[in-house]
């Protein structure tokens, strides 16, 4: 009998179905994962569940009994409770404060009693193992125990129900292992979980039951035993997708870039590679372990405290991303939304953006010029938009990854860092990153990508970099490339029993 | 929650005893609990107005009408109590909250209902105030003479060795520190100045919370309309121009980010009493009261600077040599 | 995908020029421009008169001009409220140089020095040190104007040379003013800089998304100090107008004058939180602005009466499409 289920519930938004008459059943003492791509309908599944949206149509049932949440107090006091990806908590105010917020226990008059608020934190906190203090601020708290502080939350108003969506997305391996346990002891308090994840080992690992979504309909439930990955992700996609990355025969010119020596104060030392025209070099670790830090440094972003960058021979100085736009190398953020586009400014400003030398006159800015670079660019990566004067906000997340890539070729650049390039990019969109990267390279083009994806850090990466705790662990390329060695180096675990490094 | 030593409000607290013990080598009967009450007693309005703005602030507002709320509420009091001398005071006091709580809720309605930017919401309602004043007293004013003695005498009435303006502030600081720490209402201010998206997501309402938070500083302002026209005995159109940047600035002083989600009520009084200090000591020390702006805009700069060094976020500490995770 | 032979057209717009124009903000100000003028000529017999309308102009000229580079200031995400008093700072120098026996050309230099300088204070606590605009100039509102008291106290700087009242009294051609000629020179300047420059794009990505813009390579920091710089330049300029026109300098000159520069800018359709905006709302804004107060003046309305007017517009013209949206939108979905 299903703690939560949803009947038939339709989600739409101006022009967009989000929703469609979907079906959705949360067990007692089981996890279930929701499967889908972007898009799909998860995070839409989420707000209607949280009473942060109210479905257009369609039955939300509680223990079989039909409920309206009208916003997320409703949900919240039905039981229903969420962890989010990025903590949605308060930084400025501590533990305890965020675990009670809302429902603070009072005094008799009315005020709120801190000291059994506290009190009462503290046997959340030890509930679930957590060893911080109750008074700490939460922005002194790493990820992993912020989302802690979130589980104890849901703890504290006595969730039948935990939404967890994406949950280990900047979690470390053994915080991941440390999360299942947590997820076990949830199940064995009889808690129906819904678990949103798009790692199919995480997915095959952790739950007892499916349901997926494409399009925002219901494609198939069931039991995890009754079925495999290729299975699942037929349903979440439609079609077979084979997990094959681009042939490539890499035919690798001269050294274009150099670096020696690149380090800073708390992030990363000693980094230090050189790579090749036509090559894509991966970056392999765990999240934080400095890539993103060091790819953004080398970019011009921060500044390196110590360090040289030679490209084609010459040293460079790069201070600002003008500096390295200007010396060929271009940077694709992870965050496509803050860092990658401009959302506000339409589709082809957005691809003009660093080459308005190139298309304007003496400083005036020419549109035909502007348009024709633009529309050039957007055809060669197949861009899916209404207009070229559209709103780049507008577009799904796949696009508006080409519109970024598009700015950057636009430049003609020589190296071309990617970090995380097809994350939260649905597999139709993936595939057809990688052709154009594995395309990139065959034109000449130096490539480094960041990658979290082991199975697509092996399949595109010529060489592989492995970072860990901000400094080069290894440099694995051939033979030496598989799943355990780049796990071993990121992590830091030993093949043999000998000395552990550093 | 509570941090032993706040470092921001030690820091500003040293500032203004610094300050006194300057003044105090030049002329020592500046720190006589005498005079340092009468300087309270003095900064009084806008120890008021500055928690009012403070709790918008908070809430990622501003309200830039608080001056022209306290002047239209003083003057529609002062006309009150001309037209109904037998009125007793604390309906004054009562009508002074109200209609200034009335008037704050107009700013609080257009922000949370019509979503319009803060900043733009009180710059008009600034000016529709201020020239209501003038719509419904015809530019004149209300004298000392035309006000009963009751109503004038108010302020200045002595208990246990403070004027009554004095017990207003005192009251209103300890109001807001207990509602502040300890109410839900003063918590979700944190929240939702903190992390607005985070705050819809525990069911706190945002744009609720803002409509109370100018209706707040509404309901303040109202108030300080009444003690500062009883207490000067006068009403015009013109009382208290270019007040509100003072009250903000005493919120900058106190280490209230502009940012929200970051302030105390020892900040925003300690910034309050720093700028009453400056001003008082001026004619003391010999220094032309025109020194005064330059004094107070220069205040502004340098706590804006400290604090924002202060709580600048440090890089990501990834290297295990660089310290402790 | 890439091995498809078949080349996806895409369209450079979808809706034509004359169709975007109609339906802006633009448009519905000028509406409003010319029904507040309609008003005005039937209720004023003084209204239609050319000279009377010249005069009328000197309320909003020297505002405009600082308009126009608060708008492109705004549109980048930041915000300049010291504007005022960098009017009173520069006013008082150039009162200070006449004592000292300066003439015109050494005063506009000045003017227009001492605008830059404040403007360059403000940009380096605002881009060097990273400090929120809004506050940094709430307190060089008061920094700018306080050194002008204490230079000025409470008197006033007379005597300036005959040459110098050209710049706020002097005509180009009949009614037509010396400031009027300056109001459409830097009306077309800052026009032509925000929209048909590089810099006027570089604007524009700032105010949306300033990260994705620096990660664009755009030079941020930079754009933003020279906008500070140009707001400073204005404010001098406007200074030497202002007090040009009215041959004296006092500490409290121009009080006040910031936010009616911001309800300008905001009028015309600039939005306070950044990202869009445009000069020719801006200039339609600053006619409004100018016909409702010499409107009202004619009928001896009384100027902090005329402000409640302003300040309704302000708030009017922004909720007017809210309001209108919600409707639609509740009529929409029952």
């Amino acid at each position: 009998m299903p703690v939560v289920s949803m009947d038939a519930i339709t989600k739409t938004f101006p022009g967009v179905v989000a929703l469609d008459r979907v079906r959705l059943d949360l067990y007692p003492g089981q996890v279930t994962a929701l499967v889908g791509e972007n898009g799909a309908g998860k995070s839409t599944t989420v707000k209607v569940l949280t009473g942060i949206y109210q479905p257009d149509d369609g039955t939300i049932r509680v223990d079989g009994a039909p409920v309206r949440f009208a916003n997320p107090n409703d949900a919240a006091a039905a039981g229903i409770t969420a962890i989010h990806q990025e903590t949605v908590l308060f930084d400025e105010l501590c533990v305890a404060e965020n675990i009670f917020i809302g429902h603070a226990p009072r005094t008799r008059f009315g005020l709120i009693d801190t000291a059994e608020m506290h009190r009462a934190a503290r046997v959340l906190l030890d509930e679930i193992g957590a060893p911080f203090a109750t008074t700490t601020l939460l922005r002194e708290l790493g990820i992993a125990s912020k989302h802690l502080v979130a589980i104890a939350r849901a703890l504290s108003v006595d969730a039948r129900v935990v939404i967890m969506d994406e949950p280990t997305a900047a979690l470390s391996h053994k915080e991941i292992e440390e999360l299942y346990d947590l997820v076990e002891t949830l199940k064995s308090q009889g808690k129906a979980i819904l678990f949103i994840s798009h790692k199919f080992d995480e997915i095959f690992r952790i739950a007892d039951r499916f349901t997926v979504f494409r399009d925002g309909a219901f494609v198939a439930d069931g039991l995890i035993s009754d079925i495999d990955a290729n299975t699942l992700v037929r349903m979440m996609v439609g079609r077979a997708v084979d997990q094959i990355y681009p042939p490539r025969t890499p035919d690798l010119g001269d050294t274009v870039l150099q670096v020696v020596g690149y380090a800073h104060p708390t992030e990363f030392a000693d980094i230090g590679f050189t790579l090749r025209r036509g090559e894509i070099l991966g970056f392999y670790g765990l999240i934080g372990a400095g890539r993103s830090e060091f790819m953004q440094a080398l970019f011009g972003i921060t500044r390196p405290t110590k360090g040289v960058c030679k490209i084609d021979g010459a040293i460079r100085i790069i201070r600002s991303p003008a500096d390295a736009v200007a010396n060929g190398i271009v940077y694709v953020p992870e965050d496509r939304g803050k860092q990658g586009a401009v959302i506000g400014l339409p589709i082809f400003q957005n691809i003009t953006l660093p080459s308005l030398h190139r298309t304007s006159h003496a400083g005036f800015l020419r549109m035909a010029e502007e348009f024709k670079l633009a529309r050039e660019y957007a055809q060669r990566l197949d861009l899916r938009a209404a207009s070229l004067d559209l709103d780049v906000g507008n577009l799904s997340g796949g696009n508006q990854q080409k519109v970024v890539i598009a700015k950057w070729l636009a430049t003609q650049p020589r190296v071309i860092i990617l970090d995380e390039p097809t994350k939260g990019i649905d597999i139709g969109s993936k595939a057809a990153v990688h052709e154009f990267m594995a395309e990139l390279a065959a034109q000449g083009l130096a490539v480094i990508m960041v990658s979290s994806e082991i199975p697509e850090v092996i399949g595109m990466s010529d060489r592989v970099i492995v970072m860990r705790d901000g400094r080069i662990a290894a440099e694995l390329s051939g033979d030496d490339l598989t799943p355990e060695t780049l796990v071993r180096h990121a992590a830091g675990i030993a093949a043999a029993p000998q000395l552990q490094g550093a | 929650m509570l941090r032993l030593i706040p470092l921001r409000e030690t820091i500003l607290f040293g500032a203004i005893c610094l300050l006194l013990t300057l003044v105090a080598t030049r002329f020592p009967g500046f720190v006589a609990p005498s005079n340092l009450a009468r300087v309270f007693n003095d900064t009084a309005p806008l120890i008021i107005l500055a928690l009012g703005q403070m709790v918008v602030i908070l809430t990622r507002c501003i309200d830039l009408s608080v001056a022209a709320n306290l002047a239209l509420t003083g003057m529609v009091v002062a006309m009150i109590n001309v037209a109904l001398p037998d009125l007793p005071v604390a309906a004054i006091l009562v009508i002074a909250v109200v209609l200034g709580a009335a008037l704050g809720a107009i700013n609080g309605i257009l922000v949370w209902k019509l979503s319009i930017p803060p900043i733009v919401v009180t710059l008009g309602t600034m000016t529709i105030f201020r020239g209501s004043i003038f719509l419904i007293s015809d530019g004149t004013w209300v004298n000392s003479h035309e006000m009963t003695d009751a109503f004038t005498a108010f302020p200045r009435a002595v208990a246990l060795g403070l004027p009554m303006l004095s017990w207003a502030a005192i009251l209103t600081v300890i109001v807001f520190a207990v509602m502040m720490a300890r109410t839900p209402l003063g918590r979700s201010i944190f929240a939702v100045g903190g992390n607005p998206h985070a705050a819809v997501y525990t069911g706190i309402n945002v744009g609720k919370t803002q409509f109370l938070a100018f209706v707040i500083s509404g309901a303040l302002a109202g108030l300080a309309g009444y003690l500062w026209v009883a207490r000067y005995a006068v009403a015009y159109v013109d009382i208290a121009t270019g007040f509100e940047l003072e009250v903000v600035a005493a919120c900058v002083i106190g280490g209230i980010s502009i940012a929200g989600g970051v302030g105390s009520v020892a900040g925003a009084v300690l910034g309050a009493i720093f700028l009453g200090v400056v001003k008082n000591a001026l004619p003391v020390v010999d220094i032309s009261p025109f020194w005064q702006l330059a004094i107070s805009g220069s205040a502004i700069l340098i706590a804006v600077s400290f604090n924002a060094r202060a709580g600048r976020k440090k890089g990501r500490i990834i290297l295990k040599s660089a310290g402790v995770r | 995908m890439m091995s498809e032979p078949v080349i996806r057209h895409i369209p450079d717009r979808l809706n034509s020029r004359a169709h975007r124009t109609v339906r802006s903000w633009e448009t519905l100000l000028l509406a409003v421009a010319v029904a507040i003028f309609v008003v005005n000529s039937f209720a004023s017999p003084y209204f239609l008169n050319a000279w009377n309308l010249s005069d009328a102009t000197f309320n909003f000229t020297e505002k405009a001009m600082i308009a126009f580079a608060m708008a492109l200031l705004i549109i980048a995400g930041e915000i300049d409220l010291s504007v005022a008093s960098i009017i009173a700072l520069a006013s008082t120098a150039m009162g200070l140089a006449v004592q000292y026996g300066a003439g015109t050309p050494e005063l506009v230099v000045i003017g227009l020095g001492v605008g830059l300088l404040c403007g360059a204070f403000n940009a380096v606590f605002v881009t060097v040190l990273g400090l929120p605009s809004i506050v940094v100039t709430i307190g060089t509102m008061s920094l700018f104007r306080g050194i002008s008291y204490i230079i000025l106290g409470d008197g006033a700087f007379n005597g300036y040379p005959p040459g110098f009242a050209w710049f706020g009294q002097g005509y180009i051609y009949w009614v037509f003013t010396v400031e009027m000629l300056f109001f459409v020179i830097i009306a077309v300047t800052f026009g032509v800089i925000l929209h048909k420059t590089n810099f006027g794009r570089a604007v524009y990505a700032i105010g949306n998304n300033p990260t994705a813009a620096l990660f664009s390579g755009l030079r941020v920091q930079r754009v933003k100090f020279i906008l500070f710089l140009m707001t400073g330049l204005m404010s001098g300029f406007a200074a030497i107008c202002l007090t040009s026109r009215l041959g004296s300098t006092r500490p409290s000159i121009a009080m006040g004058m910031e936010l009616e520069v911001v309800t300008m800018v905001v009028l015309g359709g600039v939005s306070i939180l950044g990202g869009s905006g445009s000069i020719p709302g801006v200039v339609i804004a600053a006619f409004v602005m100018g016909l409702v107060t010499f409107g009202l003046g004619l009928l001896n309305v009384p100027g902090i009466v005329m402000s409640i007017f302003i300040g309704a517009l302000l708030i009017g013209v922004i909720a007017l499409p809210r309001l209108v949206s919600m409707a639609a939108h509740r009529r929409r979905h029952g």
